[in-house]
């Protein structure tokens, strides 16, 4: 909230807000294996603002989730450091990590497989609390917790009364929005959302990510937002960081990045996002049909009459 | 000179470019198809009276979300939904003058692989762990045709080959988990259309891939069918993959035909709310 925070040094003391960026990964790499190892992270350094969301894009294998674990501290990196409002994970204490670490949650893409089944989903959702906060262990605080459940769930859209039901009786939107749920129950700072929606069907999708934007606009939250989904990333991103075999091979604003993108690798996955009109796909001017294919606007009505020889060839580069 | 015979010459109007797909006389046929489960307690109506055709060299997609019956419809044609608890319970499946629905098990495996081919989403799951990639592709042709070994596998590389694999002598002596995605993608196409079928059902072929590898294996499937004038049924989740590869449409919704015809109409003036609510759900690289 400082505008005029001219201290460059990071806080050393528990200050609530420092002046920089949120989260800082700086050198950042980390290698699996032994004599030869395998680099999953690479010399990787970036900033995530408060209150932005930041795309993480790239296919399988490209390190994006060995980068997330790095910065969420579940992984010790081989070098270089991350910063969590102006703190190095690395130099905390084990009891500041835990209090580091409430601050930023995680939302992975399956909520069938991150849900333990035979649980409820009351607590499922206060998990996080009894794991985090000594006053919600024990038989006193269940009526406590059972508030705050519910509030959780109504804040993501979903009913207060199903806490004492079951994973398996909810849709795949209905628990990704209890895994949201249960992200949000230690009012943390960041979330990581790893593929939020990547397993969910489009019109389910569409919903859990306007409830996504929506938490993000009341409770000011940092998104980093790892994604395979260009399409997606264009609708999230206010940035957006592409990776490449353990490498960030750009990273700038979401609108630049997608529609100018600078690196052959980006272009690379921009060209071969299928879109979704039937006219401008590649394969428009290849298809067998020799339909209306004039150059110049058709007037809408009856075009497709006369049967054209051959389909054209070009590419529509 | 002064024979004025017509003779062959290029003013002579040529008779080997292909009929439109819409001008010719559809290949496969499904007809008022029902399909239900039967489970312990309950039925589930999966299919309803579902009716679509697709012709020769034309990409028919049937598109819809989890439970909209178009998987169930894609594996009936084949007869391979798990029975029990499935049960054809109405239609018919026309293909070649036969309904498939009523050929023996024998008669349909002549069918399978042969007439008409599948490819799935997960190709690990398809292909034999324990067996080299090479010899599941001959393994086809074997069955279907009188090929001796060594003709078939002479057949095989060349259709490795053919589906963009390199070095194909190397990888036909390969097992599945020493290829990558993309490759193993390849070789399920390849295993498929070895024997040359006149329908390809490909469900979901691409959604496993990284997107880089979707557009290379939707450019093969699009260039084979073109050279070999094949039909093709793709059942996919995803618009933007229709509107990339497909003439015409079938939008299901929850075991039903919702919305039928061809795909610039549909994308145009789409008229079901449900197809209206598919596209505007569905998320566009130039929102950014």
């Amino acid at each position: 909230m400082s505008t005029d925070a001219t201290d460059t040094t990071p806080a050393t003391t528990p200050t609530p807000t420092h002046a920089g960026p949120l989260l800082e990964l700086d050198g950042l790499r980390k290698e699996f294996g032994g004599r030869r190892p395998n680099v999953a992270v690479d010399d990787v350094s970036l900033d995530v603002h408060e209150g932005e969301t930041l795309a993480l894009v790239g296919e399988s294998g490209c390190g994006k989730t060995t980068l997330t674990r790095l910065l969420l501290g579940l992984l010790e990196p081989t070098a270089g450091s991350v910063r969590f409002d102006g703190r190095d994970l690395a130099a905390l204490t084990a009891s500041e990590l835990r209090g580091v670490r409430r601050q930023m949650q995680v939302v992975l893409q399956d909520p069938y497989s991150s849900m333990n089944p035979r649980m409820r989903i009351t607590d499922i959702v206060a998990e996080p609390l009894v794991t985090h906060d000594p006053e919600a262990r024990g038989r006193r605080a269940r009526a406590r917790n059972r508030e705050r459940v519910g509030e959780l769930l109504e804040a993501v859209g979903l009913d207060a009364g199903i806490q004492d039901r079951y994973p398996h009786e909810f849709s795949g939107g209905q628990r990704q929005r209890v895994s949201i749920a249960r992200a949000l129950a230690l009012h943390p700072r960041l979330l990581v959302l790893d593929e939020p929606t990547s397993a969910l069907d489009v019109s389910v999708q569409a919903t859990v990510l306007d409830l996504l934007a929506d938490l993000q606009r009341r409770l000011g939250l940092t998104y980093v937002f790892v994604s395979h989904n260009l399409a997606v990333v264009a609708q999230v991103a206010d940035r957006v960081a592409v990776m490449s075999r353990g490498r960030l091979v750009e990273v700038g604003e979401a609108a630049s990045v997608l529609r100018t993108p600078r690196h052959p690798y980006t272009r690379q996955l921009l060209d071969a996002v299928p879109v979704l009109d039937p006219r401008r796909g590649r394969r428009a001017a290849a298809r067998t049909s020799a339909q209306t294919d004039a150059p110049t606007d058709a007037p809408a009505g009856e075009a497709a009459g006369e049967p054209t020889a051959e389909p054209t060839d070009e590419a529509g580069r | 000179m002064s024979n004025d015979r017509p003779t062959t010459g290029p003013d002579r109007p040529t008779a080997d470019t292909p009929p439109r797909p819409a001008d010719r006389q559809p290949l496969l046929e499904i007809d008022g198809l029902s399909v239900d489960f039967r489970l312990a307690d309950s039925v589930v109506h999966a299919v309803q009276d579902v009716s679509l055709h697709v012709r020769a060299g034309e990409t028919l997609a049937v598109v819809g979300e989890s439970g909209s019956g178009k998987s169930a419809t894609a594996l009936s044609v084949l007869r391979l939904n798990p029975s029990p608890p499935c049960v054809y319970a109405s239609g018919e499946i026309r293909f070649d003058g036969r309904d498939l629905l009523r050929l023996s098990e024998k008669e349909l495996g002549r069918v399978r692989g042969r007439d008409i081919a599948m490819v799935f989403q997960d190709p690990m799951t398809c292909l034999d762990p324990l067996q080299r990639v090479g010899a599941q592709v001959a393994e086809v042709l074997r069955h279907h045709t009188g090929m001796s070994r060594a003709e078939a596998k002479e057949a095989a590389l060349a259709a490795l080959d053919e589906v963009g694999i390199p070095d194909p002598a190397l990888r036909y002596r390969q097992y599945p988990h020493e290829l990558s995605g993309g490759l193993r993608q390849r070789v399920m196409i390849a295993t498929a259309l070895v024997a040359r079928p006149r329908v390809l059902i490909a469900d979901e072929p691409t959604t496993a891939l990284d997107v880089t590898v979707q557009r290379q294996i939707l450019d093969l499937l699009v260039t084979l069918q073109h050279k070999h004038d094949m039909a093709v049924v793709l059942i996919t989740h995803d618009l933007a993959v229709v509107a990339e590869t497909a003439d015409r449409v079938v939008v299901m919704n929850k075991g039903k035909v919702v919305e039928t015809g061809d795909v610039l109409d549909v994308f145009d003036r789409p008229a079901d709310p449900y197809t209206r609510k598919l596209l505007a759900a569905t998320p566009r690289l130039e929102a950014a």
